[in-house]
């Protein structure tokens, strides 16, 4: 794989990171996520069930080489989302956090205020802050500016499978903030995968379009490749877009002519 | 002693610190956090951090999630 991801002082030498919700089993879940290749995976934080509290541990089925990556799914207002980080830190896995503040229910988009608000403190104490944002370059700045260590705009609504809707985005937001831009919710296939990473984009973070695949290990290993493949696309460069063909073979010396 | 755990109220016995509670409920230590009356008690705290009538408990764990 080309290059590495540095978030913070974290180093990731895969540009995936994967989500473990929704898988239909813990087991299916950690042969997917050793077949993606990634060294970063999201969980979630909620309560334990009393009536159940000796079930597996989800962490025992994560491989020892992959980091966790705690969110603040769920979270609406900057206190919860605190609230859930600074529990998360306080269980022992690290400081990072990936920061999700939801403004609107039914579109699980993120509310700009709030994230700001939370990623500020989140930095002063101390968090590698990884922003879950809207694909909005002027608020880039600003998380950029309060210190962020990861950028990551949607592609589209999250779970909806829709792919990056605004590629354009993604150049936008390399332009403007000097730390890595992650595509975060709506990848839902290997070319939308790729065409981030094409784009410019640092890394992308996938969870349902592997947790719902048919196959969630080979689409795992799918979106490895797709995430290889569209990075190593960008470094190369592509050729100039023309309105016009122009020929691949000579066009002098024809035979007759 | 009651406490309220996770939203339900629960009658403990024998129990003054947050391993106590932990172990009474069958829980383990390794893989959760814990917030009493909305303060976060690091694990290394879990020991000596006394439980108290009524307080209000939060005990979470990682699960899947995006």
């Amino acid at each position: 794989m080309s290059g590495v991801l540095q978030v913070g002082s974290y180093t990731f030498h895969s540009r995936l990171i994967v989500g473990t919700g929704k898988y239909a089993s813990n087991e299916i879940m950690r042969e997917a996520i050793g077949e993606s290749g990634t060294e970063l995976v999201t969980v979630a934080l909620r309560r334990v069930n009393l009536n159940n509290p000796g079930e597996p541990s989800l962490l025992d089925f994560i491989p020892d080489n992959v980091r966790i990556l705690p969110n603040t799914a769920g979270c609406h207002t900057t206190e919860e989302a605190l609230n859930v980080a600074r529990l998360a830190k306080a269980a022992g896995i690290g400081t990072l956090v990936k920061l999700e503040i939801i403004g609107d229910q039914d579109l699980l988009w993120p509310d700009p205020v709030a994230t700001l608000e939370a990623t500020k403190i989140l930095v002063q104490e101390g968090f590698t802050v990884m922003v879950y944002t809207t694909p909005d370059p002027v608020l880039a700045k600003y998380l950029d500016q309060a210190g962020a260590h990861a950028i990551m705009p949607l592609g589209s609504p999250i779970g909806s499978g829709q792919g990056v809707l605004d590629v354009e985005a993604i150049q936008r937001f390399k332009h403007r903030v000097s730390v890595p831009v992650i595509v975060d919710a709506g990848i839902g296939s290997p070319q939308d995968a790729s065409l981030a990473m094409e784009t410019g984009a640092d890394g992308v973070l996938i969870n349902t379009a592997i947790a719902h695949a048919k196959d969630p290990s080979l689409m795992a290993r799918a979106m490895k490749l797709a995430v290889e493949a569209g990075r190593l696309g960008f470094e190369a460069g592509r050729m100039p877009k023309r309105q016009q063909a122009e020929a691949s073979s000579p066009t002098a010396g024809m035979v007759g002519r | 002693m009651r406490l309220i755990i996770n939203g339900e109220t629960r009658e403990l016995e024998g129990i003054e610190s947050i391993k106590d509670m932990l172990d009474s409920l069958g829980v383990d230590h390794q893989t959760v956090a814990v917030m009493v009356n909305g303060e976060i008690i690091g694990r290394a705290d879990f020991v000596s951090r006394p439980v108290q009538d009524h307080d209000a408990i939060e005990i979470v764990r990682f699960v899947g999630g995006g």
